[in-house]
């Protein structure tokens, strides 16, 4: 048996139209917003000290941000790391993930790369030799160099975007991939913009 | 203890045997200790609460020698309450003391409180020597591992010279901007190691930049928005008060008549006795609160995080507002709900602008009427007929009514912490010390002890539960030792009443680990402890015992046996709409 709610009925209110989504936006009955899940690459100059990548890391998880890579490294500045983090968000989700990690404090500056911004991925694939030609072959066509070779396998490394890597790696597949190590996605912003310190 | 150093500035101009008497007490500092001591003196910290034990010892060696007030606690949990209430009513962070292992993971529920609502503290803790972390030694646990999550940033002391810069700088940040704990982890060789050097002054970290004032363009559109409106709100969160800006807020509300709500830590903000106040608002807040939510057509929030006990569901909150966010930390604008006019900074800056950019007051006399109808239509009301068990309702509001204004109410956390909330009237800042965020059962017994030492002239009164009183009553102890003139109320109905309340609600009355009949008797347990204790029966013996219980000097508690069937309402159930409401039992029916 429901019970009897005190308070005026939706329809009687003041407002009665008024409404939001599941992300808190009013909803403008003209046109309906809801925010798709898209990539963004965020690229972070943070304190090269320790902790740092598991206070970025633990950030993540706990807030639930769904995370494809992340990347850390030291830059020319021995006392500054980079990190580069993909992660895939509806446009609210975004903006919470770059301004939660700008709060960390170790984090010196935070941006969102646009989407035509340099971005590369290596990627090891170590296949089966059996058919050296053919192997070559197909590596010749991704530009891999062989970094190891022996009489069963040949190691190739493999740069570029995402998509090229796992294009490699699927064409590799015909003759048995071994082992395959990737290192998540590396970026730059193009042209002479830098993600200083005091921006 | 700037006051200090400006009389040691001074006294560089006097003769060297006044400095000497002047200074007779600061000693050089040559040890990593020292100079944690020092850093704290140096931010002016008056009072201590912790718990010994072996890593923190080299800390508590050098304590020996200075002027800051130990309170030993009974368990490290009241440490960090005591702290986190201490910091709540000095407003600027109180300080904790645990050993490592044990110490520090009993700290975390404290850090963790303070964490989520905001409150200025900072948690010393002990760790073993730098060599054998990772060994899993003796009363090793990762403190900063533990701790991050819940601490605005932690820090692992790594030299017997930076340590104190280390605690200066965390000092620092947990007051500047949106206040919060940090932590210190204090390895026992770099607090027993050799240092050469006083600390730096606190300074917060270089990467730290809390904003000031809000852009002023977009300060000038929502001042529009909101004189545009003709059912405006302000919605006054715990950020009011974290930045002293009360008086802004009274300022503002009274000259543009604008209807004020507050959340639950912003209770204190505004005084609820005034007309233009609609008490507080969410799942137990006002009927007239939360309906002036759901009908307004401009909400101007200042400092508040928009937590889903205030929103309830968000899809029907305040749901054709625009909405005003105001608040000092970015990252709380837009993550609830969306902000039309986000205005980034300090809540008072932010008032002060919004005052001056209002081209006029709102034209809003017919929805001040409304608000004005349904507190009418809806008002708080219980029947407390003298043969009946007691109402917790009216314990309450006899308390409140004679005692000043400035009395500090801490609470744990429950049904009793609702009824404190909502028959007591607050009417000034910092007069309302709870567990909001984190809703932490024990917090009571504890923040009352860091709230009077933080306030000795203030009158504190806590009302507990008796569930929330048995998680922390050791604290006695503490109260007794230091003398404190503390009122402790629990309103006992034996039972954890809120769990039951729901249980009851939404769960067909199955009972489950909800009902203490075995609870001990609390006056009986407080003279054991050596404070007064009293016991309350009946409606007629209130006031009396309350008065007997406030004349005596020194910790009291009075133990209050309420009717157990009493509940709490209004109530929004979780994830509802804030503009419909249950009054009582049969209005939620079978949800």
């Amino acid at each position: 048996m429901p019970g009897e709610m005190q308070g005026p009925a939706p329809h009687e209110r003041m407002r009665p139209e008024g409404r939001r989504n599941s992300q808190g936006i009013r909803i403008d009955p003209e046109a309906e917003v809801t925010h798709q899940p898209r990539q963004a690459v965020l690229s972070a100059l943070v304190k090269h000290e320790p902790g740092v990548l598991a206070e970025v890391s633990g950030l993540f998880s706990r807030r639930q941000f769904n995370i494809e890579s992340l990347t850390v490294g030291s830059t020319v500045d021995g006392k500054v790391a980079r990190m580069t983090i993909v992660i895939e968000e509806p446009e609210p989700g975004v903006q919470q993930a770059k301004k939660q990690l700008e709060k960390l404090v170790p984090t010196i500056s935070v941006m969102e790369l646009e989407p035509e911004a340099v971005r590369r991925e290596l990627a090891l694939v170590k296949v089966n030799a059996a058919k050296p030609d053919d192997v070559n072959a197909v590596a010749e066509m991704f530009d891999g160099n062989a970094v190891d070779v022996t009489t069963d396998a040949v190691t190739y490394e493999v740069t570029g975007s995402q998509q090229k890597i796992e294009a490699a790696i699927d064409a590799f597949q015909q003759f048995d991939v071994l082992e395959v190590v990737r290192t998540g996605t590396a970026a730059l912003e193009r042209g002479g913009d830098t993600l200083d310190n005091d921006d | 203890m700037s006051e200090r150093a400006s009389v040691s500035a001074d006294a560089d101009e006097e003769s060297a045997e006044t400095r000497d008497e002047d200074e007779s007490e600061q000693q050089p500092v040559t040890t990593g200790a020292q100079s944690v001591i020092r850093a704290l003196e140096n931010a002016g910290t008056e009072y201590v609460f912790g718990v010994q034990g072996g890593a923190i010892m080299p800390v508590y060696d050098a304590l020996y020698d200075s002027d800051i007030n130990h309170v030993t606690m009974a368990h490290e949990q009241g440490a960090s309450h005591a702290a986190d209430a201490y910091g709540i009513v000095s407003g600027e962070p109180g300080v904790c003391f645990a050993t490592s292992g044990p110490g520090a993971t009993n700290l975390v529920t404290g850090i963790a409180d303070a964490n989520m609502d905001s409150d200025p503290m900072i948690a010393l803790t002990g760790q073993v020597p730098t060599e054998f972390v990772g060994n899993d030694a003796f009363q090793e646990t990762d403190t900063v591992g533990i701790t991050q999550p819940v601490t605005k940033h932690s820090y692992f002391a790594d030299s017997p010279n930076g340590v104190g810069d280390d605690v200066g700088e965390a000092w620092a940040l947990a007051n500047e901007g949106r206040q919060g704990p940090t932590l210190v982890d204090l390895p026992k060789d770099v607090t027993q190691g050799e240092a050469d050097r006083e600390p730096k002054a606190p300074q917060i970290p270089d990467t730290y930049n809390p904003p000031e004032e809000a852009d002023d363009a977009e300060v000038q559109d929502a001042a529009e928005a909101l004189a545009d409106s003709t059912q405006p709100v302000i919605l006054a969160g715990g950020g009011v008060i974290k930045a002293e800006a009360s008086n802004e807020l009274r300022e503002f509300a009274k000259e543009y008549e604008i209807p004020v709500i507050t959340t639950m830590p912003g209770i204190g903000s505004f005084p609820e006795d005034h007309e233009l106040s609609l008490s507080w608002a969410g799942m137990h807040g006002t009927g007239y609160a939360n309906l002036a939510i759901t009908n307004t057509d401009c909400m101007l929030a200042i400092g508040t995080r928009f937590d889903d006990r205030l929103t309830g569901g968000v899809e029907t909150f305040a749901p054709d507002a625009e909405l005003i966010h105001v608040d000092v930390d970015p990252a709380e604008i837009s993550k609830n709900i969306h902000a039309d006019y986000p205005l980034i900074g300090d809540a008072r800056a932010v008032l002060r602008q919004l005052f001056d950019a209002m081209p006029s007051a709102p034209e809003a006399e017919a929805w001040r009427e409304q608000c004005q109808e349904w507190k009418a239509d809806y008002p708080m009301e219980y029947d407390a007929p003298a043969d009946e068990p007691l109402k917790p309702q009216y314990i309450v509001e006899t308390f409140s009514e004679v005692t000043p204004d400035d009395t500090i109410v801490t609470t744990g956390v429950g049904q009793h912490q609702m009824w404190a909330s909502q028959y007591w009237t607050y009417r000034e800042p910092r007069t309302w010390v709870s567990s909001h965020g984190l809703g932490t059962m024990g917090y009571g017994v504890p923040s009352a002890i860091g709230a009077k030492l933080a306030a000795p002239d203030q009158e504190v009164v806590c009302f507990d539960g008796d569930g929330s009183f048995l998680m922390t009553v050791q604290g006695l102890s503490v109260a007794v030792r230091e003398n404190l003139d503390i009122t402790y109320v629990v309103l006992n109905n034996e039972a954890v009443g809120m769990v039951r309340q729901w249980q009851d609600g939404f769960y067909e009355g199955r009972r489950m680990a909800s009902e203490y009949p075995w609870i001990p008797q609390f006056d009986k347990l407080a003279e054991a402890f050596g404070a007064r204790g009293f016991r309350l029966e009946d409606h007629d013996d209130v006031e009396e015992t309350i008065q007997a219980a406030r004349d005596y000097d020194g910790p009291s508690v009075i133990d209050a046996i309420i009717d157990p069937a009493e509940n709490v309402y209004p109530m929004v159930p979780s994830g509802g709409d804030n503009g419909l409401f249950a009054l009582n039992e049969e209005h939620l029916g079978n949800l």
